[in-house]
């Protein structure tokens, strides 16, 4: 017993620094979505460039879609707006926008400017999609499988890097589900 | 010279302070029992976006949207506990200053409480031990008596 005493700090300080060294590693902002392994909220909203049109859930159909949120006044868009492209020239997933808080013009122009990766864009100008997923910041991508789940949720720019690290593994995933039949 | 850099400075530290300072914008409700739930919600509930702030404090677009959001949602005669669970279906338990109990949550809630447990049973353990080794090292009343007669023998 009085040993264990003893070197009780020393336990205790050595748990305590491995609690902290790991705190160093983990990212506080990405937060766990409250949404995975739930459907696309329910909504009903304009198209971007056809702004007769009326988007629903089931307008966000493809293989496994991605639905980007970004704005044309985030920059962190602009530096993910060049993958993006690439991405839709790959063809490995559907991408779907969802242009958050805008002005319709500025995201025309945007799409024009720089080119349009996506299928089609939701125009969510209040934001109520966006705080029905969740979204706190742009941009941020959802993954959503073959039955319409959503399957993950990534805050920030997306770059090859993180495709490999973060979505690759997962679309891989899922791609081997829909195979099963599952 | 010397005076007007300092002055400079303390300008500038005034300017900063005000800033940071500066309530941020909230809507009010004319009914005061209203506004103390508003007040109270929103000091409750964290901005998503800035971690280490509430909704009050912060002035992030999206803590600016969701003070809206509580301000209709009280306005509609929603109750406390539905806006609150309306933010956790959107943004997780991590809204919540004050999370529920469950498995996640038990090292926040009774962490602290454990700390202060093993912490007093050391003292006691020390304290105990100290004394057993007081006794030990003190004499017995004939080995005292034995000390004062050589001690007297000496002078």
């Amino acid at each position: 017993m009085g040993k264990i005493i003893r070197f009780l700090p020393l336990i205790v300080f050595i748990a305590l620094g491995a609690v902290l060294y790991r705190g160093l590693f983990l990212k506080p902002q990405e937060l766990p979505s409250a949404l995975i392994g739930k459907p696309v909220p329910a909504f009903s909203l304009p198209g971007l460039k056809n702004a007769e049109a009326v988007l629903t859930p089931a307008s966000l159909k493809g293989q496994i879609v991605l639905l980007n949120v970004w704005a044309t006044w985030c920059p962190s868009c602009r530096y993910e707006h060049p993958y993006l492209i690439d991405l839709a020239k790959g063809g490995q997933v559907s991408l779907y926008g969802l242009n958050y808080k805008d002005d319709r013009q500025a995201a025309l122009k945007w799409l024009d400017d720089l080119g349009d990766p996506y299928l089609l864009n939701v125009f969510d100008e209040a934001g109520r999609l966006g705080l029905d997923l969740g979204v706190y910041a742009a941009p941020e991508t959802f993954v959503i499988d073959h039955h319409g789940i959503i399957r993950k949720r990534f805050a920030g720019p997306i770059d090859a890097k993180v495709w490999q690290e973060e979505f690759a593994p997962l679309v891989k995933m899922i791609r081997q589900e829909q195979a099963r039949g599952e | 010279m010397l005076n007007r850099i300092l002055c400079a400075v303390a300008l500038l530290f005034v300017g900063a302070t005000t800033v940071l300072a500066m309530p941020s914008q909230t809507q009010g409700f004319d009914d005061p029992v209203m506004e103390k739930r508003y007040q109270s919600l929103i000091k409750e509930l964290r901005c998503p976006k800035c971690q280490n702030q509430n909704l009050a404090d912060s002035n992030s677009q999206i803590a600016v949207d969701l003070r809206n959001e509580v301000y209709d949602m009280l306005s509609q005669g929603k109750a406390d506990m539905e806006i609150t669970s309306y933010m956790v279906d959107r943004y997780g338990e991590f809204v919540l200053y004050r999370p529920k109990v469950s498995q996640l949550t038990y090292i926040l809630w009774f962490g602290p409480a454990i700390i202060l447990f093993i912490g007093v049973v050391i003292v006691v353990i020390a304290a105990r031990r100290k004394a057993a080794t007081k006794k030990e090292l003190s004499l017995s009343s004939e080995q005292q008596q034995q000390l004062d007669a050589i001690l007297k023998e000496k002078d």
